[in-house]
């Protein structure tokens, strides 16, 4: 217990250590300059976020509990880290132009962001329940208050609302799972209740089960799995579309790789139990959100139902938990984040004077009036809808490939149908813009940002099948490193000593 | 006679007749204000319980959170908001049955508690003395073993308070605001005008 916190020895935490004095800092210069430094904020953060990936490749990983137990800096932490820089890089980049032609500008957007991203960070590292507690309450806390921000509209004020109760619902479930598994073993540390559990018989075992599911329930709330996915849409469509694209970009990732290192580490021994949960959570995502996604009349709702589908499929890879599965997990989402990225930056385009167009409808002749949008919109929904030979597709074999491996054949043909019935919406937005009889053109000028992210990410759909394994090793190195049983028992003992 | 082993008993018994007393006047007193005042005092008894049971820490922040800050913000709602509480009293005799078989199934609840964990003791004290506080105890180990978590508590409360500025501070154009260094900056010159008045003439 003498031993003191020296930033050396913090280095594996450089990069979240700077991510919070980024927010520190920016606080007191917003204090100070106002809301007209929202842009330069904004610059300053996508900076300070490339500073951070600089930290985290350089930083020591290992798999040896940092800070008394609580956080792990670990390859897995690292590249799901990676992601989440780029994924918070884009959200800003989509939110500056929005902000001044609503006229919503606002210093604490950019900070929240940033709050939100270093509670992702914390998440995704966490090694104890109470870390895991506490990383989770700082990103939700600063989601709900995102979700709120556009504070004028009712929608928003709703979706604030209805984020936050239901959000304090999963906390709540979180909770109590966490107190039952306390209650029968004891410790919060992840290495420490893992080897408790796996000894575990009888009664306590059930008791320890009963904590797990509440725990995953309040895990599915967060990463909207049906059937905890009844926020999803109306927070999507209620908060300003900046808010709608970060939200669809990164939460979920962190969420999932959270309950993730939970189900590998911990509740390793339990793995008969929560086999069926996530294939249940798995199968009925991919079915509600398939079905109810072809009612939908709202562009946000609709991304909303796309992204509760798109969970299923990634959550399909985790069921087998085998090193390939969870690859594709990762690689899945990595080329849906992409996607989502380019689809946000066109919905964000469609505004005239400030006012921002969100229906389906309104998608109307967009190939008259905007052809070039048009175009990269066909091209992103070709790809979501996982048409060959767009990047889509490579996600949804790889994951499929695995499934059929491993002989869930019933999984894998609920997927590829669920897929089909999906590509009606995504097929009908393609309709809407091409075949029906134009509206007024959007405002011009979509700026530097907007179009550069539309560019990466058709570009991205368009030419992956030129190298159809490029963000696969990326993928495999996450996999196995979050599927490698850690060798830290020494540590551990003289822990336990304290 | 009263003697210095049976200070514990006295004091246990005097903080638990006032806070079982102030605690059905809260929920008895016709006036509101008084139910709040009344509240306070039940909080503090029921520090003084904590304090003989030796949790000091638990007793201080029962006075700070909940009368510091719970109590008063009761006391600011009840006093800022007109409730009319004449007419929210006037179903409150339907839910009587229903109040006393929760309160009786409570109260059999505790009487069966108290016999399976107490037996013959009349109330529970803390085996032995810890040498250190309580407080020193707590203290020990929130800024080194949990320093993550204390830190982070204090980023969580960090967001809320710029959430609850930025969802209900608005600023207003035409409201006039007090400067205090234009008032200190105010010279003679820019306050008063000094005219020269001709008699008989007026201005």
């Amino acid at each position: 217990m003498n031993n003191m916190l020296t930033l050396t020895a913090l280095q594996p935490l450089w990069a979240e250590l700077f991510m919070a004095m980024m927010v520190m800092g920016f606080l007191i210069f917003g204090v100070f300059k106002g809301d007209q430094s929202t842009r330069l904020l904004t610059f300053l953060g996508i900076l300070g976020l490339f500073f951070v990936s600089v930290l985290l490749m350089n930083a020591p990983l290992g798999k040896e509990p940092l800070l008394g137990g609580m956080l792990v800096q670990d390859v897995f932490g690292r590249n799901v880290k990676l992601i989440l820089v780029v994924a918070l890089a884009v959200s800003y980049m989509l939110s500056l132009k929005y902000l001044y032609d609503t006229g919503f500008v606002k210093f604490e957007f950019p900070i929240l962001i940033l709050l939100a991203g270093l509670g992702m960070f914390l998440m995704v590292s966490a090694h104890h329940l109470l870390s895991f507690y506490m990383a989770l309450e700082l990103q939700s806390l600063s989601l709900y208050i995102l979700a709120a921000f556009h504070r004028n509209s009712a929608k928003s004020a709703e979706a604030g609302i209805k984020y936050f109760i239901l959000g304090a619902l999963s906390s709540g479930l979180i909770l109590f799972g966490i107190s039952l598994l306390y209650g029968f073993t004891g410790v919060l540390d992840y290495t420490q209740l893992g080897q408790i559990i796996a000894e575990l018989e009888g009664i306590e075992k059930t008791g320890v089960v009963f904590g797990m599911m509440f725990l995953m329930a309040g895990l599915a709330f967060k990463i909207s799995a049906v059937p905890f996915h009844m926020w999803t849409p109306d927070v999507y469509e209620g908060a300003s579309l900046p808010v709608t694209a970060f939200f669809a970009l990164a939460p979920k990732l962190a969420a999932l790789a959270l309950l993730l290192r939970l189900l590998v580490g911990p509740f390793e021994a339990l793995v008969t139990d929560w086999q069926m949960v996530i294939m249940f959570l798995s199968v009925m995502s991919m079915v509600w959100a398939a079905f109810a996604g072809l009612v939908q009349k709202n562009l946000k709702r609709l991304m909303a139902y796309s992204s509760i589908g798109n969970m299923g499929y990634a959550l399909l890879g985790v069921v087998m938990l085998t090193t390939e599965g969870v690859t594709a997990t990762f690689f899945y989402l990595m080329l849906y984040l992409i996607m989502v990225a380019g689809v946000f930056a066109v919905m964000l385009c469609m505004q005239r004077d400030g006012v921002v167009f969100k229906q389906i409808e309104d998608l109307a002749g967009l190939s008259k009036n905007h052809p070039k949008l048009a175009y990269a919109m066909a091209l992103l929904m070709f790809s979501m809808s996982g048409i060959p030979p767009l990047s889509g597709f490579f996600g949804k074999m790889i994951v499929f490939q695995e499934v059929v491996a491993q002989e869930m054949y019933v999984l894998a043909l609920v997927g590829v149908l669920t897929s089909v019935v999906a590509a009606y919406y995504y097929l009908r937005i393609i309709k809407v813009m091409f075949f029906d009889a134009p509206d007024m053109p959007y405002s011009k000028g979509f700026g530097v940002f907007r179009n550069g992210v539309i560019i990466v990410s058709v570009l991205f759909a368009v030419f992956y099948v030129l190298r159809p394994d490029a963000l696969l090793p990326f993928a495999r190195t996450t996999a196995t490193d979050l599927l490698t049983p850690p060798a830290i028992i020494q540590t551990h003992d003289i822990q336990l000593d304290n | 006679m009263i003697t210095p082993d049976m200070l514990p008993s006295l004091a246990f018994y005097g903080f638990a007749f006032i806070l079982v007393v102030s605690a059905l006047g809260v929920i008895t007193a016709k006036n509101p204000v008084y139910s709040v005042l009344l509240l306070i005092l039940a909080f503090f008894n029921a520090a003084g319980l904590f304090v003989l049971l030796g949790a000091e820490f638990v007793a201080m922040i029962l006075v700070i959170v909940y009368v510091g800050a719970v109590a008063v913000l009761f006391l600011f709602v009840v006093m800022m908001l007109d409730v009319d509480f004449k007419s929210l009293r006037k179903g409150a005799m339907h839910y009587v049955p229903l109040g006393v078989l929760l309160g009786g199934v409570l109260l059999i609840e505790l009487f069966v508690l108290f016999k399976a964990r107490f037996g013959t003791e009349v109330f529970p004290q803390a085996d032995t003395l810890p040498e250190i506080s309580n407080t020193q105890q707590i203290g020990a180990v929130l800024y080194t073993d949990y320093i993550f978590a204390f830190q982070v508590a204090g980023l969580i409360l960090l967001v809320a308070m710029i959430g609850a500025i930025v969802l209900t501070h608005r600023t207003r154009p035409n409201v006039r605001r007090q400067n205090v260094a234009k008032q200190n900056a105010t010279t003679q010159e820019d306050a008063m005008e000094i005219q020269q008045v001709e008699t008989g003439k007026g201005i």
